[in-house]
């Protein structure tokens, strides 16, 4: 891919070269054992309060127990939330995935001397409440809104209304996560050399041919790092649900949090929590292994 | 016709990013509004109020204030740790990296409801008070990882000859880190601060689970929302806004002179 130079051109210069000493674990001592200790024990407390047992006679108290039991009746109640949680943000990243391409492509082939400026644009709807901007959509979606009007025009909405339907959360969870699906992208777009995309041009490819063969393979890391991006704060997302959906439309999370601070049911929340996780890191890692970009980390 | 067809692909990014702004335009459009019943979500009539009276409505300044000083706080400490640790990754040789990338990748691979709720099992088990100090310790920790990731980028994207060039001149190991590799990389720290500050700072999920009974301006606003979000709320959340996109234009700005300068010297 690189044009053919000289080896002494291309071969790196050579760097400041790492240095082994106890500075460097004097460097990561610190914030590693932050993160040590409140990010990866938590787990296995989270894991062991998931197994706890009431105690008899003391609402909202718990002691140390072996209840597996306790993930058998978590699921039990909670396993169409789980479902919907899954289904909305994949839904919700397929979208984003559609909508974010032409973006993305925009930006690493289109804008010229204003790239800088539309990567500010992309990310600047963050510096606005994620809170208001989602509780937004419910006057952007409102019974009598416009976008409601002119698609019970077309009759197309099964319930005849938006918000407080499944189509409001899911569009809401597609708007929110949308910058952590255009950046991966562009980062990927931009690394490819525009001549090999010229080279299939003039190789006769239509444009369809050259983008299948050509531009999408290569932002394929792209895709991969996006669609994970977007998918795991999807699935664990409350506050589309709460914000613009309706009691049938909650999810996973609305579950963990209602458990966990209104009803102190500690161990069912744990057990939610623990699942999610663990259904997560599942999917993931088979996701990064059917794609081949384990280099990703 | 053939006009449409080449520039499809920019008719319809554009198009997104308008899209992106939409909810913007309504949370401005109704901190102009004077609301109808108690709910802020139809257009009424134009007001002021809100802009004139923006603490007027008790606890909108005072969780606001709250989400700041959390910010400031969790976003100094935060920095600190994860500049650390970028150094260590760039320059250091260590035992154990594979963990340590690992350890600093998850947090961002988690949802946050997952690491509110560890969190708050962490806390509730150790029966720690839940309160500013705990929301405080949870910033901290989602927000290093974001830190370490925006400086290791800046510190491997240097150019090693400058450093190289200042021991050639004879600078002490400490005067080259003071005067070529510090000041080189300020802008990734800076950078990194003021990401690490937004998450803080529009932070509700994970905080919510360890706050206890402190009211921090996201979990205001959920509150809120059940009763009717104050106009003011929104007139706040345009400010920010406004002030974020202001900062991070005139650095953008600042950038562009400066490449300018350099390529025409």
């Amino acid at each position: 891919m690189a044009p053919v130079l000289p080896s002494t051109v291309v071969a790196p210069a050579p760097t400041a070269g790492q240095r082994r000493s106890r500075t460097g674990y004097v460097l990561l001592f610190p914030g590693m054992t932050w993160l040590a200790v409140f990010f990866a024990i938590p787990f296995v407390t989270l894991f062991l309060t998931s197994l706890q047992t009431p105690v008899p006679g003391k609402s909202g108290r718990y002691r140390f127990g072996l209840e597996f039991g306790n993930y058998a009746t978590a699921l039990a109640e909670y396993w169409p939330a789980f479902l919907r949680s899954f289904i909305y943000a994949g839904i919700a990243t397929a979208l984003a995935l559609l909508i974010s391409y032409p973006l993305a492509y925009f930006i690493a082939f289109r804008s010229g001397r204003w790239r800088g400026l539309m990567l500010v644009l992309v990310i600047a709807p963050s510096f606005a409440s994620f809170l208001l901007r989602t509780y937004a959509w419910k006057t952007i979606l409102a019974d009598e809104s416009p976008i409601t009007t002119f698609l019970n025009s077309l009759h197309v909405l099964p319930d005849g209304r938006i918000l407080n339907t499944s189509i409001a959360v899911i569009a809401g969870l597609t708007y929110n996560f949308l910058p952590f699906m255009v950046l991966p992208l562009y980062a990927a777009l931009e690394k490819i050399d525009p001549r090999l995309i010229e080279a299939a041009n003039d190789l006769y490819a239509s444009p369809a041919t050259s983008f299948r063969k050509v531009t999408w393979p290569l932002s394929m890391p792209g895709v991969v790092a996006g669609t994970l991006l977007t998918f795991i704060p999807a699935a664990g997302d409350y506050i589309n649900a709460e914000l613009l959906g309706s009691t049938k439309d909650r999810m996973v999370g609305n579950a963990i949090q209602t458990n966990f601070i209104e009803f102190r049911d500690y161990p069912t929340a744990s057990a939610l929590s623990f699942v999610l996780m663990a259904a997560i890191l599942v999917l993931v890692f088979t996701y990064i292994r059917r794609a081949g970009t384990e280099e990703l980390f | 016709m053939r006009w449409l067809r080449r520039n499809a692909v920019s008719i319809v990014g554009i198009l997104v990013l308008v899209y992106l702004f939409i909810p913007i335009s309504v949370v401005t459009a109704l901190s102009f509004n004077k609301p109808a019943g108690k709910f802020n979500i139809s257009w009424n009539s134009f007001s002021l109020d809100a802009w004139t009276n923006l603490c007027g409505v008790p606890g909108v300044c005072s969780s606001f204030v709250t989400s700041l000083e959390i910010g400031l706080v969790s976003t100094l400490i935060a920095t600190l740790l994860g500049t650390m640790i970028a150094f260590a990754l760039v320059r250091y040789r260590f035992r154990g990296r594979s963990t340590t990338n690992l350890l600093i990748f998850l947090p961002m691979a988690t949802p946050e409801v997952v690491m509110g709720s560890s969190l708050l099992a962490l806390f509730l088990n150790m029966r720690f008070p839940l309160g500013p100090l705990t929301v405080a310790i949870a910033h901290i920790m989602f927000i290093i990882s974001f830190v370490v990731v925006t400086v290791k980028a800046r510190l491997q994207g240097l150019d090693p000859r400058l450093e190289e060039a200042a021991r050639d001149l004879y600078a002490s190991p400490r005067a080259t880190f003071r005067y070529v590799t510090f000041p080189l990389v300020l802008p990734g720290i800076i950078g990194a601060a003021l990401l690490g500050f937004s998450l803080s700072f529009d932070d509700f999920i994970i905080s919510y689970f360890n706050a206890g009974t402190l009211v921090t301006f996201p979990i205001y606003i959920w509150g809120a929302a059940q009763r009717g979000i104050p106009p003011q709320v929104n007139a706040l959340a345009t400010l920010v806004f406004v002030t974020a996109l202001v900062i991070v234009l005139a650095s953008q700005i600042v950038q562009y002179r400066k490449r300018k300068a350099m390529e025409s010297s």
